[in-house]
């Protein structure tokens, strides 16, 4: 993370903010053992391009930057690392924010929780990258 | 033609494989390459509604053509909360 928040900031920068993902103990209701995480590579590093662009593009001057980890983690191992940096510390959480709850809806990143018990894949969002009503409300968790 | 299907998480593992080569009458879609997976491993067909596709590693949709060696990919809902 301290890595990833070097990588963006500067000298006219005022903030970094930092988010980690982590992998919990538990959900909904289940005793969590271990998630293990799959991408479709190539589609997923254009994903996260595009997200990193459209921070960039809502707030002017932040500076984002973010990392996905794939295959077997462990409780308390960090899944998802986003920093992004801006003259001001509105942008700078805001951009954050934004990154993660974009990176839900269109990076093409499963998980498979491994729970007491059994395994299950997790499904979210359909990804759509051209859905706006999706980008837009991503846009408003930023700035709530 | 030829064409390489990709699938993933749980789509991956109604088929039993994550990779599969298929030839195919041509002209194509993705809608084309769908209907003939659906029919060889009927379990898919839930996804139908809720995936994603995509063409030689970028976003597309089940109206786009497909040539000779791309590469299909059906992607189930990506992970969410």
């Amino acid at each position: 993370m301290q890595a990833l928040a070097a990588v963006v900031s500067g000298e006219g920068d005022g903030a970094v903010a930092t988010f980690g993902g982590l992998v919990r103990d538990h959900n909904l209701g289940r005793r969590v053992l271990f998630l293990e995480y799959e991408a479709y590579e190539p589609l997923a590093v254009k994903a996260l391009e595009r997200i990193v662009a459209e921070a960039g593009e809502a707030w002017p001057g932040t500076r984002v930057a973010v990392h996905h980890r794939i295959g077997r983690l462990e409780i308390g191992e960090v899944s998802v690392a986003i920093a992004a940096a801006s003259p001001h510390r509105a942008n700078a959480f805001a951009a954050c924010r934004y990154t993660i709850e974009r990176v839900k809806q269109i990076a093409p990143i499963w998980k498979r929780e491994h729970f007491a018990g059994g395994e299950v894949w997790l499904e979210g969002a359909t990804a759509d990258p051209d859905n706006a009503a999706a980008r837009e409300t991503a846009y408003k968790t930023a700035c709530a | 033609m030829r064409v390489t299907v990709r699938l993933f998480a749980r789509l991956r593992d109604l088929a039993g494989a994550g990779e599969l080569v298929r030839d195919v009458e041509g002209p194509a879609t993705v809608q084309t390459i769908w209907r003939s997976l659906v029919a060889e491993y009927p379990a898919l067909s839930e996804y139908e509604k809720s995936m994603s596709v995509a063409v030689n590693t970028d976003y597309s949709r089940m109206t786009a053509a497909v040539s000779d060696g791309d590469e299909v990919a059906f992607l189930p809902p990506v992970s969410g909360e």
